[in-house]
């Protein structure tokens, strides 16, 4: 997987006070820093190494993210949702990159 | 160096004792697996898929789509399906539709007599036949992310399907050419394919379970490679470990193995993506 392409599922509907499931998976290749190439070469870590879920810009869920983490990590965690908004999802990948993306939740 | 020699034949002794122990349970664990009876003349008792030798935690990881990291090539591959390639500027998508529609047994009837290449194709050529004949493109190579996505992708469709393939007519050689190779014994560990997936399935190989090594959930994520690979791929790793010198990927040989595969899973649903470690 060339791209890093983000996947979530979370409801967009929920109570108020309830506590939802949030899966995310990234395709990520996570190289770990410790193979070599054929020339005998170390190739580069770059791994995802941070993760971090905010609902309208409040934390909700981060975690770091370590090299023995296997590719394409997938993450499921709950939240308590109390107020209508947005999730925001974001990667943070080794040299800087990040990669993210949204999904909106109705509370009623 | 006489105590050392000692202790080597005293080792073999063991081995071979255990071999004898390993048929006996392996007799008695495919009994408790979930599958298929299977018609007169079929070599197995039973025809059991791979997802059956896998552990709770694996199937879970198929199971969930979502979680499913295959799924990832998927979606690749129905990107792919849409968009034009080639000097004909054509997509998949123009010649054949909707691949819910167009595809949805496709996958589970592969690899098929090829008439005007004369010779049997497997899904993966069928897909780059198509790509330089109707879209005028270049083919993409064997185990590269394009031809992984859209393999991937196009099999998927018929997952639940249940797999059959022609052996007859002009299928024959093909047929009898692969079910020589599954027999026969080759590389420095002198071994066939029966001899670890016909006559031990469900015994352990060291710390992994052997299973009948069916074909019906490829191209599969496998844990160990950390994406998706294809059935030809798994054949090289297969025969690297009884130490042969692998045939190529896309070879006659591996189509004509891959062809007899088929029939020996004859009856399984298509599992793509599957999930194996």
């Amino acid at each position: 997987m060339a791209t890093p392409r983000p996947r979530v599922k979370a409801p967009s509907k929920a109570s108020k006070g309830e506590v939802v499931t949030i899966k995310t998976l990234i395709s990520h290749k996570m190289e770990s820093g410790q193979r070599k190439d054929k020339e005998g070469n170390i190739i580069p870590r770059k791994i995802i190494n941070g993760f971090a879920c905010t609902l309208n810009g409040n934390p909700v869920f981060s975690c770091d993210i370590l090299p023995a983490i296997s590719a394409n990590p997938y993450i499921e965690f709950h939240a308590k949702v109390e107020e209508s908004g947005e999730f925001e999802f974001t990667w943070t990948e080794d040299g800087g990159a990040t990669y993210s993306t949204k999904s909106a939740i109705t509370v009623s | 160096m006489h105590t050392i020699m000692k202790k080597v034949t005293g080792g073999l002794g063991i081995l071979a004792l255990g071999a004898g122990a390993m048929l006996a349970a392996g007799a008695a664990q495919a009994d408790e697996r979930k599958g298929l009876t299977t018609p007169d003349g079929h070599p197995l008792s039973k025809v059991i898929s791979g997802y059956e030798f896998r552990i709770p935690e694996t199937q879970a990881l198929q199971d969930d789509d979502f979680q499913n990291p295959g799924m990832l090539w998927v979606d690749t591959g129905a990107e792919l399906w849409d968009t034009a390639a080639g000097e004909a500027n054509k997509s998949c998508a123009d010649c054949h539709g909707d691949a819910a529609d167009s595809m949805n047994e496709a996958g589970a009837h592969y690899p098929k007599w090829n008439e005007k290449a004369g010779k049997a194709v497997n899904l993966e050529q069928q897909i780059n036949t198509c790509r330089t004949e109707n879209q005028k493109a270049e083919a993409w190579k064997w185990e590269s992310e394009p031809l992984l996505s859209m393999t991937s992708f196009v099999r998927h469709q018929s997952r639940g399907t249940p797999v059959a393939v022609q052996t007859d007519g002009p299928m024959t050689p093909v047929f009898e050419k692969g079910k020589e190779l599954y027999y026969t014994r080759n590389g420095q560990l002198d071994m066939a394919c029966a001899n670890c997936h016909e006559d031990n399935n469900g015994n352990r190989i060291r710390s992994d379970m052997l299973s009948q090594g069916q074909s019906n959930g490829f191209p599969t994520y496998r844990l160990k490679w950390q994406k998706v690979g294809s059935l030809h791929r798994r054949f090289k790793g297969c025969m690297k470990q009884v130490r042969a010198t692998p045939y190529k990927v896309g070879s006659d040989e591996f189509v004509a193995l891959e062809l007899y595969l088929a029939w020996r899973g004859v009856g399984l649903p298509v599992e793509t993506p599957a999930v194996r470690n």
